[in-house]
C-alpha cells in the first residue's frame, strides 16, 4: 500500500515538515511494515509557459522540428532560471498550437532519470530548455506529444511553478499490510493508524459523505447456491447510477499525480475516480457502462464450463466456485476480481452504474489464485473490506463524477446489506495486564479500545467490547490484548526472565550427532549441507545395495524438474558438491554431511486422506494415524573423498584417497558413538565389486547392516564427472545410535611385563585377514593382551594363490611375568584355530 | 727417544707432558680414543714406567710409586675432562645438524571443518539448554495438520498455496516439507508433560528460487514455553537474555507489532548491535508472540489455565549479519572453502 502524504494529510494532521521517513517510523511503531519511499524525483525550475510562436523546420533526416518562442515569465521579468522572459526552444512534438500553455523545464532543472536540463545546440539553434511530456515528468506513460495544460483542464499564469501545480512535489510511503489489517489498504485506515502512533487528530473520510437513498430500485439478486465454507459470496451490494458524464473530460492533474504515487496508472476519468475512491476508502469499486447492461444484476456461482472474457482480453473458463456478476446477457464480471469486456467503461460511456459490494474473502482469494489474477480489488477483499463503507464509497464516486465529470446523480440504485451484527467480546478485568505482564489501568484499556473504534459497555467483571466494522480480525480477548499493547506501545513491556524447570540437557542422540560431526571434521572432513532433492535414478542407485527401484517420495511442485525426489541417501548430494568443488579447482576433497533421508517402505500408502481441524486436539486414534502417515526419516551420515588424502609435501609423497579412507571415516564414527562397527567384504550396485565393505553393528538379534564403505564403481564416478577413484561411506546413524549408551564394563589394566611375538600365517588370498586375526585372538586365549595385522605379503617364497599375513602379538598375564614358553603355547593355540578354520600354516 | 730404564722425574714428566699435549690436541672422540690408548693404555710410556717399579729398590719404592701414580692420575683426569668437553661439543653439533625448517612441516593430517550453520544452531541450543530448556526435533516431511492446521493456519491461508509450500505426491495425502520448525513445537506440546520449555532447530523448506538472499532450503530455530502465568514480559526477558548470550552484553531486542497466525499478540523481533557491518542498526531477525489460544487448544491445552510464548529466528540470516556473509550461495553450494574459513568454531 502506497500512501501519498498530501492525501494522508487530508484525514490526519501532519506536523509541518513531516518527512516520508517520519511517517514510516510512526506507522512501523504501530505494526505496519515499512517498504520504500516513492517520489517524482525531479527538481525545478519547471514552470508554466505560453507558446508565442512555432516555426516548423524540415530537417535532412526527414523529421520536422519546431523552433518555438515560449514565454516563461511575465513582462520583462527574469525567468526562474535567471534567463530572459522568452526562451527559444526546439521541440519535436506537433500536438500544440500558438497560445497553448505548456510545461517548460528550464536549464538547471532535473527530470527523472536523472535527466538534467541545460541549454544545448541542436538543429542549428540553442534550445534553452525543454517543453515536457507527461511521461518525461513521471506523470504517465503517454508519449504522444507534449503535455498541454488545457488537456488536464488546467490554466495558470505564465511562470507559475509547475511542480506544485501538477502535484509533483508530493511523495508516498509504501507499507506492507499484514493479513489481519485489511483496513490499512486505504488512506482512511493508514490515517487512523498514523493517529494512533502520533496522537494527531483523525478525520474519518467515511463520515464526510452521506449516502442518499435511491428512489428507483435497480434490481440486484444475490443467488448463491454454493456458498464456500457456508459463507454467502456477497453480503453487501450497493449500486448507484450517474448519467450524463462527459467522456472527453480529462482527469485533473492532482488526481493523476496521487494515483501515480499510489502505484496506479491513469486510464480515464471514470476509471480513475473508481480507483481513487478505492485507495481512499479501501472499498473496491466496479463501474459499468449502464447502457451496455442487459437488465438487473444477479450475483451467482459459475456453472461448470461457463466462460468469461475479462478486461485483460483473456477468455476464462470458470469454476463452479467462482462468484460471478451476471446480467441478462450472462456473466459480465468475476466478482471482486476483474470485470468483463462487454460492459466495460469506454471512450463514449456517458451513463455509469457504480457497484460497491462486499464479497467473501475466501471466495475471492480462491478465484484470484485459480485464475492467477491478483488485482487491487482482490487483494483488498481477501483481507476483508469494511462492510459499512460500501454505501459511502458509492456515494463518494457519484460525488466525484458529478464534480469532475459533469455527471448528474441519478435516482436509480440499490442497497443490499446482509452483514451480520458483530458479536461482542467479553474482556475480563485484568486479563490484558496478566497476559502482557504490564499493569494497564482500566482507563488505558478503555481509551486504547475506543481509539481503534471499538464500542464498549461495562459488564459484570469486565468490558463487553464490540469491534468496529473494519476490524473483522478482532475476534477474542487475545486480539484485544494486542490492540491495547500496541496502542500503549510494545516498548513499554518489561523484561522478565522466566525460570524453566531443571532440564535434562541434550539427549544422547543429540549429543552423539554433534560428536559424529565434530569427530569427522577433526579428522579432516569438511561438513557441507546439500539440498535433499535428487533425481529418481540417483535414489534407485544409492537407496539400496541392489535392485532396480527403491520406494521414494516425489515433490509435487519441485523447483528443479531434474531433481524432484526426496533423497534416500546422502551420497548423491555429496557427489554433486564434490563435482562443484572440483570444477572450482579444489581437487583434494574429504566432505561429509549428516542429515535426514526419506525412506518410505514399499507398499505403504503415506499421508492422510483427512486433515483434522485446528483448535481441537485430535483423538489419540487420529493423531496415531497422522503419525503413521509420515514416512521414516532416519539420520544418516555420508562421506566422500577424492584426489589426495595426503598432499605432496617436502619429504612426503602424495597419498591418493581410496577405500581405506572411507573405512577410516567409518571407524571415526564408531569412535564418536562408542559403538563397534564391524566390516566385512560387501557388495553394492553403485560400488566397486572388489573394494566394498558392508558395515554391521551387533544387536540382540545378531549383526544388523548399517551401511557401506569403499570406492564407487569408476563408471558411476565418471557419471558424476568425478575421477575414477572416489571413496564413499554412508552409515544409517539411527541404527548405530540405537546401540549406543550401554555402560562399559572396564577391564583391569595388566601391569606385569609383556612378551611380544610375531606370527606369520600363510592362507589362501581370498581369506579375509580380519577373520584370520579373529581366529588367532580366539585361540590364543586370555593371555593375549593385544594383536594386530602388520603385513600382508604375496610373492617369492609364498605359493601362488596364497598370502602371508604377519601379526604382532603381545602376551601378558595379570599376576606374573610370562615365560617365553607360555607365550609360545598361547600363540600356537591361536595358530591351531586359524589352521582349523582357514587351513592356515606357519610360514617357514 | 729410547725407553727409559729407570723411573726418573724427567722421564715421568716427559711422559706426562707428551700425554697432556696429545689430549688437548685431540679434536674429536675418535682421536681421543687413540690418545687414551697411546698415553694411558697398557703400552703407554707411563705404563711402561710403572712396569719398572719392580726394579726400584725398596727404599725408593714409595717415592717412585707416588711419582708415577700422580702422573697417571693427572693424565686420566685430563682425559676425562677432555672427553666431557668433546662430548658436549659433539652433542651440540648433532643438534645443530638436526635443524629443520618448521615452516615447511609435512603432515598426513588435513584440515576439516564444520558448517557454520550447524555450529550456530548448536550454539543457540546451548544457550537455551543452559537456561533449563530442552531441544526438540521432528520430521522434515510433515503432515499438513502439524505444519498448518494445528498452528491456526486457516485452510485458505495463502502460505498453503502451492506457490509457497512443497507438497509431495499425491497432494491429497496432505504431506508437506515443513515450512517452519513450528510443527515440532506442536509435537512437543502433544507429547510432553506441562510445563514445556523447548527449542527446535532444523531445516525448513519454501519454494523460493535460490538467489543472494533466498534459498528453498534453510534453517530456523524456534522456541516455545507453555506454563501457568507466562506473559509477554517473559518473552522479552527470554529474548533479551538470548541475544546477550549470543552476541554480547551490548545486544538489544525490540518488539514491533506484527501478525502471525500462531501467535496473538504477535511481534516482529528486531536485533540491535553496535558491531554489525554497516554500523549499529536494527535488523529484522524473526517473529514472536504469545502462543495463539487456538494453538494451545490444538494440543488439548486450556488457554484459560495456561499461557505461552514462542519465537523463531533464521539461522542463515544470523550468519549473514553476524559474520558478514553477503551471498546465500556461499552457504548452500558446499564449496569447502566456505566452511574451512570457520574451522571448528563459529
Amino acid at each position: 500500500m502506497r500512501v501519498p502524504l498530501s492525501w494522508l494529510g487530508e484525514f490526519v494532521d501532519l506536523e509541518p515538515g513531516t518527512t516520508p521517513e517520519d511517517v514510516h517510523a510512526a506507522l512501523v511503531s504501530v505494526g505496519l511494515e515499512e517498504e520504500e519511499i516513492h517520489r517524482f524525483d525531479l527538481t525545478g525550475p519547471i514552470v508554466v509557459g505560453e507558446v508565442l510562436s512555432i516555426e516548423p523546420e524540415a530537417q535532412t533526416n526527414g523529421k520536422t522540428i519546431n523552433w518555438c518562442q515560449v514565454r516563461v515569465a511575465p513582462g520583462d521579468e527574469l525567468a526562474a532560471d535567471g534567463g530572459p522572459a522568452v526562451h527559444g526552444i526546439v521541440c519535436g512534438a506537433h500536438n500544440f498550437v500558438v497560445g497553448d500553455k505548456v510545461v517548460v523545464t528550464l536549464p538547471g532543472a532535473v527530470l527523472p532519470g536523472p535527466f538534467p536540463i541545460a541549454p544545448r545546440k541542436t538543429y542549428g539553434h540553442v534550445s534553452d530548455g525543454m517543453i515536457a511530456s507527461a511521461r518525461e515528468l513521471g506523470l504517465g506513460d503517454e508519449h504522444d506529444g507534449i503535455l498541454r495544460l488545457a488537456a488536464l483542464g488546467l490554466d495558470a499564469p505564465v511562470g507559475t511553478d509547475a511542480i506544485a501545480l501538477l502535484g509533483l512535489d508530493d511523495s508516498a510511503v509504501e507499507i506492507n499490510v499484514t493479513p489481519d489489517r485489511g483496513y490499512a489498504f486505504s488512506i482512511r485506515g493508514v490515517a487512523r493508524e498514523y493517529a494512533h502512533a502520533t496522537g494527531a487528530t483523525f478525520r474519518d473520510p467515511a463520515l464526510a459523505v452521506t449516502p442518499a437513498p435511491s428512489s428507483v430500485e435497480f434490481v440486484v439478486t444475490i443467488d448463491d447456491q454454493a456458498p464456500i465454507r457456508n459463507r454467502i459470496g456477497a453480503s453487501v451490494f450497493v449500486t448507484r447510477a450517474v448519467r450524463g458524464v462527459d467522456p472527453t473530460r480529462p482527469s485533473p492533474a492532482w488526481l493523476i499525480a496521487r494515483l501515480k504515487l499510489a502505484g496506479i496508472r491513469s486510464i480515464s476519468l471514470i476509471v480513475d475516480v473508481t480507483n481513487y475512491v478505492m485507495i481512499e476508502l479501501g472499498q473496491p469499486i466496479h463501474a459499468y457502462d449502464l447502457d451496455a447492461l442487459a437488465g438487473g444484476l444477479t450475483v451467482r456461482r459459475a456453472a461448470t464450463g461457463e466462460k468469461l472474457i475479462t478486461l485483460d482480453d483473456v477468455t476464462r473458463t470458470l469454476s463452479p466456485e467462482d462468484l460471478l456478476i451476471t446480467d441478462g446477457s450472462g456473466p459480465i464480471g468475476l466478482a471482486g476480481v476483474m470485470g468483463g469486456q462487454t460492459t466495460e467503461i469506454g471512450a463514449t460511456t456517458t451513463n455509469v452504474l457504480v457497484e460497491a459490494a462486499n464479497f467473501d474473502p475466501v471466495s475471492i482469494a480462491r478465484t484470484a489464485r485459480r485464475h492467477k489474477l491478483p488485482s487491487e480489488a482482490s487483494r483488498r477483499f481477501e483481507r476483508g473490506v469494511d462492510p459499512a463503507v460500501a454505501a459511502v464509497a458509492a456515494a463518494r464516486v457519484v460525488q466525484l463524477l458529478v464534480e469532475l465529470a459533469g455527471g448528474v446523480a441519478d435516482d436509480l440504485g440499490s442497497l443490499h446489506d446482509a452483514t451480520p451484527a458483530a458479536a461482542p467480546i467479553f474482556l475480563p478485568t485484568g486479563f490484558i495486564s496478566g497476559l502482557i505482564g504490564l499493569e494497564y489501568t482500566p482507563e488505558a484499556v478503555r481509551t486504547s479500545l475506543a481509539e481503534i473504534g471499538a464500542s464498549l459497555t461495562e459488564t459484570e467483571g469486565g468490558l463487553s467490547v464490540t469491534a468496529p466494522s473494519w476490524r473483522p480480525d478482532l475476534t477474542d480477548k487475545w486480539t484485544l490484548a494486542e490492540e491495547v499493547a500496541r496502542i500503549v506501545g510494545y516498548d513499554r513491556i518489561p523484561s522478565v526472565l522466566p525460570v524453566a524447570p531443571p532440564g535434562r540437557g541434550l539427549t544422547r542422540t543429540q549429543m552423539l550427532r554433534r560428536q559424529v560431526a565434530q569427530t569427522l571434521s577433526a579428522a579432516g572432513h569438511t561438513e557441507v549441507l546439500a539440498y535433499p532433492f535428487v533425481a529418481e535414478k540417483a535414489n534407485n542407485l544409492f537407496g539400496a545395495p541392489a535392485g532396480p527401484v527403491v520406494p521414494q517420495m516425489r515433490v509435487a511442485n519441485p523447483l528443479d524438474g531434474e531433481a524432484p525426489f526426496l533423497r534416500t541417501s546422502i551420497l548423491p548430494g555429496l557427489l554433486q558438491i564434490a563435482h562443484r568443488n572440483r570444477s572450482r579447482g579444489l581437487t583434494d576433497l574429504a566432505i561429509f554431511e549428516q542429515g535426514q533421508v526419506f525412506r518410505p517402505l514399499a507398499g505403504v500408502v503415506y499421508g492422510s486422506t483427512v486433515v483434522p481441524l485446528g483448535a481441537v486436539r485430535p483423538s489419540a486414534h487420529l493423531e496415531a494415524e497422522l503419525n503413521a502417515g509420515i514416512p521414516p526419516q532416519p539420520f544418516s551420515v555420508g562421506v566422500v573423498l577424492t584426489g589426495n588424502a595426503v598432499r605432496q609435501q617436502p619429504g612426503r609423497p602424495a597419498v591418493a584417497a581410496g577405500w581405506q579412507d572411507a573405512l577410516a571415516a567409518v571407524q571415526q564414527v564408531a569412535l564418536a558413538t562408542g559403538v563397534a562397527i564391524q566390516v566385512s567384504q560387501g557388495s553394492h550396485q553403485a560400488m566397486h565389486p572388489g573394494r566394498t565393505a558392508e558395515l554391521f553393528v551387533t544387536t540382540d538379534a545378531g549383526p544388523a547392516s548399517v551401511g557401506f564403505a569403499g570406492e564407487l564403481l569408476p563408471a558411476i564416478a565418471r557419471g558424476f564427472d568425478l575421477p575414477a577413484v572416489v571413496a564413499v561411506a554412508e552409515i544409517d546413524l539411527s541404527l548405530v545410535f540405537d546401540r549406543a549408551g550401554a555402560e562399559l564394563q572396564a577391564t583391569p589394566i595388566r601391569t606385569m611385563p609383556a612378551a611380544t611375538q610375531d606370527l606369520s600365517l600363510v592362507v589362501d588370498v581370498v581369506v579375509p585377514a580380519g577373520e584370520v586375526l579373529e581366529a588367532v585372538i580366539e585361540g590364543s586365549g586370555p593371555l593375549l593382551d593385544h594383536a594386530e595385522l602388520v603385513d600382508d605379503y604375496r610373492g617369492a617364497g609364498i605359493p601362488s594363490g596364497r598370502k602371508s599375513l604377519t601379526f604382532a602379538l603381545r602376551f601378558r598375564a595379570a599376576d606374573r611375568t610370562l615365560t617365553a614358553a607360555e607365550a609360545s603355547d598361547a600363540k600356537l593355540a591361536g595358530v591351531a584355530v586359524a589352521a582349523a578354520r582357514f587351513g592356515a600354516t606357519l610360514r617357514e | 727417544m729410547s725407553d727409559p730404564t729407570e723411573i726418573s722425574e724427567e722421564a715421568v714428566s716427559a711422559a706426562v707432558t707428551a700425554a697432556l699435549t696429545a689430549i688437548s690436541s685431540a679434536a674429536d672422540s675418535a682421536a681421543l680414543r687413540v690418545v687414551r690408548t697411546e698415553h694411558a693404555g697398557d703400552a703407554s710410556p707411563l705404563a711402561r714406567l710403572n712396569a719398572l717399579m719392580r726394579t726400584v729398590p725398596n727404599d725408593r719404592k714409595a717415592a717412585a710409586g707416588k711419582l708415577v701414580g700422580q702422573a697417571r692420575g693427572q693424565v686420566s683426569q685430563a682425559l676425562t675432562a677432555r672427553e666431557a668437553e668433546i662430548g658436549a661439543a659433539e652433542a651440540q653439533a648433532q643438534l645443530a645438524a638436526e635443524t629443520v625448517d618448521v615452516t615447511a612441516a609435512a603432515s598426513a593430517w588435513r584440515p576439516g571443518a564444520r558448517h557454520p550453520l550447524s555450529l550456530l544452531q548448536e550454539r543457540v541450543a546451548d544457550v537455551f539448554v543452559g537456561m533449563g530448556w530442552e531441544v526438540a526435533e521432528g520430521p522434515e516431511l510433515e503432515s499438513e495438520w502439524f505444519n498448518f492446521d494445528a498452528l491456526n493456519f486457516d485452510e485458505d491461508h495463502p502460505a498453503r498455496a502451492m506457490q509457497d509450500t512443497f507438497f509431495v505426491d499425491p497432494p491429497e495425502a496432505h504431506l508437506v516439507l515443513r515450512t517452519h520448525t513450528s510443527p515440532v513445537q506442536m509435537r512437543a506440546l502433544l507429547s510432553r508433560e506441562l510445563p514445556v520449555y523447548v527449542v527446535s532447530p532444523g531445516r525448513v523448506f519454501r519454494t523460493d528460487e535460490l538467489d543472494a538472499t533466498h534459498t528453498p532450503v534453510f534453517h530456523q530455530i524456534e522456541g516455545i514455553a507453555v506454563d501457568k502465568g507466562l506473559t509477554m514480559a517473559h518473552l522479552r526477558g527470554t529474548l533479551d537474555h538470548f541475544v546477550k548470550a549470543m552476541f554480547g552484553p551490548e545486544a538489544k531486542v525490540r518488539l514491533r507489532p506484527n501478525y502471525f497466525p500462531f501467535t496473538e499478540p504477535s511481534a516482529e523481533l528486531d536485533l540491535w548491535h553496535p558491531t554489525f557491518k554497516e554500523g549499529a542498526r536494527w535488523i529484522e531477525w524473526g517473529g514472536c508472540g504469545m502462543v495463539n489460544a487456538n494453538v494451545l487448544r490444538s494440543a488439548g491445552i486450556d488457554p484459560e489455565v495456561y499461557s505461552g510464548f514462542a519465537f523463531g529466528v533464521g539461522v542463515e540470516r544470523a550468519l549473514m549479519f553476524r559474520n558478514d556473509v553477503k551471498d546465500m550461495h556461499d552457504m548452500v553450494e558446499g564449496d569447502v572453502r566456505f566452511s574451512q574459513q570457520y574451522g571448528m568454531t563459529v
